[in-house]
């Protein structure tokens, strides 16, 4: 059969998929999912804003502002004088209403800035070495407020370009630590099997059946007062990461059950082969696709813990940007139904939320190439 | 209890070396850690689940009838989950590629990415706008202290829906997705063809067998959503601001007041073992091999 599909030319294609490296046939098929590619696509684009936060945000987060205290968000236009035009905005008036003395915004029709590409503004300083001035998008002259201010007049689009940096990566790094532990629990347990396989599962039964939320809400709060941001960073994703490993644990556990009676390892065991080699070498390799695709399903859960627990005032707190924390202004019905931008953040956790699952979902369905 | 003495000191007042003692020997200061834990957990079997320095009480006064409403919204939202995911899970298997099969999955995927609180504080502004209906609380304003009637009644149903839709969409939107998944899985196989070239009618291949199976991850699953839902149950609580034990624990663990938050979590944790449990009988009951185990 192998020598028919060689001579027929038609088949050139199949050949190639048939020679195909296993990553590769999980890149074939994960392309077919348009929802997951699209998903993947718009993660990269977060993450990068995430990275070079100071130079995307229009503005320094933390500059107050009077003038523009919750100052609506601002409209882009493109028409003026019924001509299609570049981008620009109105500059903002302030009054205030005579009866409620609530502070309204008119727009200064008179007052035309254009939003341009690369402008000077805030100094910054990217990754605390490069300096500059440089952002992304902006006004030159006029404000730029187009998620509008907050109570203290900070530019909100700012805020959570910064809050990007933090709340994405806080997932990642709280998945790296439950990979690390449960891929360690897990291969333990299902390895050897026998009374450390009982004593490990019964702690993982004991530890999800704690709900999560409480747990993770008692142990935020044990944290001393006087941590700096950075640790109270790490401890936060520690601490998401506690339940995290219960997950990713079964997974290799049961995954090592099935494996440590295959053919391949059984011969490499009787080739002599150490026992970390057999782990290592030839059983770790073999799972590494479902221990990706928990991966990316479990790094939304500890977005949305991390916001949670930032919204109820017990995760990071500020001056530290996390989207959680910039929710925490949005925490009552009156300021949503008044200054309903600050409920902004929100979307981009949805919006991360749904990526990872889209991706997961795509590389779940891809992960297993083999099947038809 | 050293921050207690410092404070004391510094306001000049004479502190009572005696008194200090008493107090440390009442809450065990002066014995290590785990003894402390042993006399608390001990106490717990005799319903003495200690004393709030928060709010001066003993927990068990301050929980009382907070604890039922916090059972009453997480087992409906529970069975709202259950019963709602089923059916849509069903409806979605059974009619996959169709225009509800769709807006089901994306309601399912929202219901995953959006967060409880979230999902709390929109439904509320969008009733509040849209109703002009303030619905913080389970009961209006009138109705907090007032006995049991009837009208206290229909006025928790009014304010209840909202809380469990917000607990139940979440785990409602995983249960959706196993269950149409397995269904779709049995629907394809042979038996269902062989079935239905015989000519059973459509309605009972469906329900008799292919469902029968691809119900127990369902069961399995659902059992899982419990700890999910009693967590989501805490943090709406604390959103909407109702009398559940979501409140009372955010101000515990604000205040480091240990023994009113260590008995929350415990009892949160007893009802997710109960709750499991429940679901676990149910999964033997549907299927006969995890009876046999």
């Amino acid at each position: 059969m192998l020598k028919n599909r060689k001579r027929n030319p038609l088949n050139e294609k199949s050949e190639e998929l048939y020679r195909a490296s296993e990553a590769k046939l999980v890149w074939i098929r994960f392309k077919k999912n348009k929802l997951a590619v699209t998903g993947m696509i718009i993660l990269i684009i977060l993450y990068i804003t995430g990275m070079f936060c100071e130079f995307f945000a229009p503005y320094n987060p933390n500059k107050l502002n009077a003038a523009y205290v919750y100052a609506p968000p601002q409209k882009i236009k493109f028409i003026r004088d019924g001509k299609l035009v570049k981008p620009y905005v109105y500059g903002y008036e302030m009054g205030r209403d005579p009866v409620t003395l609530e502070r309204i915004y008119t727009e200064d029709t008179e007052k035309v800035y254009p939003v341009k590409l690369l402008v000077r503004g805030d100094p910054y300083k990217l990754w605390g070495i490069w300096e500059s001035n440089l952002h992304f998008l902006g006004t030159e002259g006029g404000t730029f407020f187009i998620f509008g201010a907050d109570r203290m007049g900070r530019d909100v689009l700012s805020r959570i370009i910064y809050g990007a940096r933090i709340s994405t990566t806080i997932g990642l790094v709280g998945v790296f630590i439950s990979l690390v532990v449960g891929t360690i629990l897990g291969g333990i347990s299902g390895y050897y099997g026998g009374a450390v396989d009982f004593t490990i599962q019964r702690v993982i039964e004991v530890i999800r059946s704690i709900p999560t939320i409480p747990l993770w809400m008692a142990l935020a709060a044990a944290l001393p007062r006087y941590m700096s941001q950075i640790q109270r960073y790490f401890a936060i994703t520690v601490i998401l990461s506690l339940v995290g490993w219960t997950d990713l644990s079964r997974v290799v556990r049961s995954r090592f059950i099935t494996l440590k009676n295959e053919d391949f390892v059984i011969a490499a065991r009787l080739a002599g082969a150490r026992e970390s080699r057999v782990i290592f070498k030839h059983m770790l390799p073999s799972l590494t696709s479902h221990m990706i695709v928990s991966i990316t399903l479990s790094i939304p859960g500890m977005i949305l813990g991390e916001t949670g627990l930032s919204f109820l005032g017990l995760g990071l707190q500020s001056p530290t940007i996390s989207w959680g924390v910039l929710l925490q202004e949005a925490q009552n019905i009156r300021t949503v139904a008044m200054h309903s931008w600050l409920i902004l953040p929100a979307l981009f956790v949805i919006i991360t939320v749904l990526c990872f699952n889209f991706v997961g979902d795509g590389l779940r369905d891809a992960a297993d190439p083999y099947k038809i | 209890m050293t921050t207690y003495e410092v404070v004391l000191r510094q306001s000049g007042e004479e502190v009572d070396l005696a008194r200090l003692e008493l107090l440390r020997a009442r809450y065990g200061l002066d014995k290590p850690v785990y003894m402390r834990f042993f006399m608390w957990f001990g106490n717990l079997f005799k319903g003495d689940f200690g004393y709030s320095m928060l709010y001066e009480k003993p927990v068990r006064q301050l929980l009382g009838a907070r604890l039922w409403y916090t059972v009453l919204i997480s087992s409906l939202a529970t069975a709202f989950a259950w019963v709602v995911g089923f059916l849509i899970g069903v409806y979605s298997g059974t009619h996959q590629y169709s225009i509800g099969d769709y807006a089901f999955t994306v309601v399912g995927y929202l219901g995953v990415s959006i967060p409880n609180f979230l999902l709390a504080l929109v439904l509320m502004w969008f009733v509040f706008r849209y109703f002009g209906l303030e619905i913080g609380g389970l009961f209006s304003p009138e109705y907090v202290n007032a006995p049991w009637s009837w009208g206290k009644f229909l006025n928790l149903l009014q304010h209840l829906w909202i809380p469990i839709i917000v607990t139940g969409t979440d785990s409602m939107a995983g249960l959706i997705r196993v269950l149409r998944g397995n269904l779709l899985d049995e629907i394809n196989k042979p038996y269902v063809t062989a079935a239905r070239a015989r000519g059973v009618p459509e309605d009972k291949i469906y329900w008799k067998y292919p469902l029968r199976i691809a119900m127990i991850p369902f069961l399995s699953t659902a059992g899982w959503t419990i700890p999910g839902i009693i967590s989501g149950a805490v943090v709406t609580g604390i959103v909407l601001n109702l009398p559940t034990v979501g409140t009372l624990l955010l101000d515990a663990l604000r205040a480091q007041d240990m023994y009113l938050a260590g008995t929350i979590i415990l009892i949160l944790s007893v009802f997710t073992v109960i709750g499991t449990f429940v679901s676990d009988i149910l999964l033997a009951w549907a299927d006969p091999r995890a009876r046999l185990e």
